[in-house]
């Protein structure tokens, strides 16, 4: 099963032509994603590694039968591509671009509301079901097919966390990262709700980071509605508050969305807390194994 | 990024925000003649990007152009110490000298992004003068919001609203919500992610004004404000994050010894979380980014080692985009042109990771090589105690 995106997958790259677009849509090909398109205007009717470019999203869609975009159009421009992706009608639209407006994304937000479309990030890494269909800039070789699903405002924190289940055994259904902005698509309760009905996942890894409310919200969601082991994990215990931690979203402000808040509220949902970021797939391990013992 | 107040209150002033007269003064001549022209008694306020000025003495009230010379010579060149400076504090380098209000009324007005819903919020509340975290957690139905509709705008009904809610006179509510109005102009036109008027004011004899206002503006927009950039005030930032930013480096400055070098900053948080776990302490936030070249990784060096309290340097690479080849080459070349003294800890996983490792075993320098997370903080914590 895995959420969102698998064999059936069909992408269309956007900004396919400038060198992060080139690079990881060569990587995602490799990988056995369908990439069946790719749009930057008025470099339409060329050819990118075989792959046919067109003008404008919609000629694309039409013309390939493309179901999901990814963006890698530079951060001015970026909120257009979203829009333009929501315009043709795909369901799926995952972007990679750091650095857009937050201004912008208010736009993008209010473009979205009553679309069919779902939007995976800013600034995040992107989303792969192992073995599938994998969509962004993850290394592919330190994931393998299974059943936890990870779901993380971090790109390489979630590698790191993808590197300790894959080294202790357990493969992954789908991990998606959901960015570290201010404004994001898809959220973590968005995320947990598919992951929660996906009968492929058995267990959650959700990583969170200081700034916002995002992980006291996905704390409420677990506590009414989860039965899976979940694991969770919240960096930036030791960020000083007024600073904006890389992310545009990782901030402290106002005494509001410290580690220590995060973490009180994962915990009174039952959510087993990685102690250290080293821990969090020995963390998951032990709660499947729990699962497991206690089911027999 | 951050601005000094007086040129908050310029930037308001053009969008039709009434602000006090006032002007900015480097010298304490300077201060005389700004408070000759303005006359009576005036305001002699310290500019820092910190609040907390006035209880720390960064605020005076003079009676006379001489008093305000004199008073402009105690502060300036001085290091003002507030509530959210640090105990380092800041040193004084500009004054706004502005006109004396009697004051009837104090209230507090704020605008930010609503991160869930996706739009901006207008914030209002009768306790002005007092930080607003304070009102939140103690009387939170003091604080009037106004979700904002970002098609639309503020509409006037909203500002009405917000001014009926403070508490105004009738006769006072239509200036009031032209007042909000234009300060919500002010945020959306500049890209702004934060604007606070504390305290917004209403003076004895009837007028509306921002007694002291505070913009910050969202660093990914700073693009299209060729304006706002040039605000920046290099003196109020610190020199190594300076530097940093001029290679595209995100680096924050910490109290710690463990110096950090990490791509992605979630890893980066987490890396310093597990630093202070292993019983050491984060020197600072350094994330080089998913691209970064080897040039990046000298530079991150080089800003690393400028910190002399860093007694340890913990290298944490998860290569995804970032080839830990790259990383490796730029971290031998670091290591040889800059003579590195303290000892560097390396955790290198993902792409091309057996080529980096090779590198860094070839490269004659003695780096202590880490397997995993916890075993690379507990090598820098222990290396940095030695």
């Amino acid at each position: 099963m895995a959420i969102l995106v698998n064999e059936e997958t069909r992408l269309l790259v956007q900004g396919i032509t400038g060198r992060e677009g080139m690079f990881h849509t060569q990587q995602a090909i490799a990988y056995g994603t369908r990439v069946v398109a790719g749009v930057t205007p008025s470099k339409g009717g060329t050819t990118i590694d075989g792959i046919p470019v067109f003008n404008t999203v919609r000629e694309a869609k039409d013309a390939t039968g493309a179901n999901a975009s990814v963006i890698f159009v530079p951060p001015p421009f970026a909120a257009d591509a979203i829009m333009e992706a929501a315009d043709a009608g795909l369901p799926l639209v995952v972007a990679i671009t750091e650095g857009i407006p937050t201004l912008d994304m208010v736009s993008v937000a209010q473009f979205l509301a009553g679309t069919q479309t779902r939007l995976i990030g800013p600034n995040c890494p992107g989303i792969i079901s192992p073995g599938k269909c994998k969509i962004g800039i993850m290394p592919a070789s330190i994931h393998r097919p299974g059943n936890v699903g990870v779901i993380s405002r971090s790109g390489t924190l979630t590698y790191e966390a993808v590197g300790q289940l894959t080294a202790l055994g357990i493969g992954q259904s789908t991990c998606i990262g959901i960015g570290g902005d201010p404004i994001i698509g898809t959220n973590f309760v968005d995320a947990l709700k598919l992951m929660n009905e996906d009968e492929e996942s058995h267990g959650i890894v959700i990583i969170g980071e200081i700034g916002g409310s995002a992980e006291e919200q996905a704390a409420d969601f677990i506590k009414a509605n989860v039965k899976k082991p979940v694991v969770g994990f919240i960096a930036g215990r030791t960020a000083p508050p007024g600073r904006r931690m890389g992310h545009a979203g990782a901030i402290i402000s106002g005494g509001k969305g410290t580690a220590a808040d995060k973490i009180a509220a994962f915990q009174a949902a039952g959510i087993n807390v990685a102690a250290s970021p080293a821990l969090i797939g020995e963390t998951m391990a032990r709660a499947l194994g729990a699962r497991a013992g206690s089911a027999t | 990024m951050k601005i000094h107040e007086y040129q908050a209150k310029q930037i308001l002033a053009r969008f039709g925000v009434t602000v006090p007269r006032g002007e900015v003064a480097y010298t304490p001549e300077e201060a005389r003649e700004v408070a000759n022209r303005l006359g009576g008694t005036v305001v002699v306020k310290a500019q820092i990007h910190a609040g907390g000025r006035g209880k720390a003495g960064g605020v005076k009230v003079v009676r006379s152009a001489v008093e305000a010379e004199r008073v402009a010579d105690g502060i300036l060149g001085k290091k003002l110490v507030t509530a959210q400076t640090g105990p380092e504090g800041r040193i004084v380098r500009r004054l706004l000298i502005e006109e004396g209000l009697d004051i009837a009324r104090e209230f507090y007005l704020g605008l930010v992004i609503d991160r869930v819903a996706a739009q901006p919020v207008f914030m209002a509340s009768s306790e002005g003068g007092v930080e607003i975290e304070v009102v939140a957690a103690k009387h939170p139905e003091k604080i009037l919001k106004e979700g904002i509709n970002p098609a639309v705008g503020l509409q006037p009904f909203q500002a009405r609203k917000i001014a009926y809610g403070l508490g105004l006179d009738p006769a006072l509510v239509k200036g009031a919500a032209q007042f909000f109005s234009s300060l919500y102009q002010a945020f959306r036109a500049t890209d702004a992610s934060l604007v606070e008027i504390n305290p917004f004011v209403l003076t004895k004899d009837g007028r509306l004004l921002a007694l002291d206002a505070k913009m910050n503006f969202d660093d990914n927009a700073l693009f299209r404000h060729k304006d706002i950039r040039e605000l920046r005030d290099l003196d109020e930032e610190d020199p190594l994050e300076v530097k940093a930013s001029n290679y595209n480096l995100n680096y924050i400055r910490l109290d710690g010894e463990v110096g950090c070098m990490v791509n992605g900053a979630g890893l980066a948080m987490a890396t310093m979380d597990i630093i202070q776990y292993a019983g050491g302490q984060p020197a600072n936030f350094l994330d080089v980014g998913g691209g970064a070249n080897e040039e990046q990784v000298r530079r991150g060096f080089e800003i690393i080692l400028g910190d002399p309290h860093v007694r340890a340097v913990l290298i944490n690479i998860f290569g995804g985009i970032m080839r830990c080849d790259i990383v490796a080459n730029g971290v031998v070349a670091a290591a040889k042109s800059l003579g590195i003294k303290v000892p560097i800890v390396v955790r290198l996983e993902g792409t091309n990771v057996e080529l980096g490792q090779k590198i860094l075993r070839e490269s004659g320098l003695s780096f202590s090589v880490a397997n995993g997370m916890k075993d690379a903080a507990e090598k820098a914590v222990a290396a940095a105690k030695q």
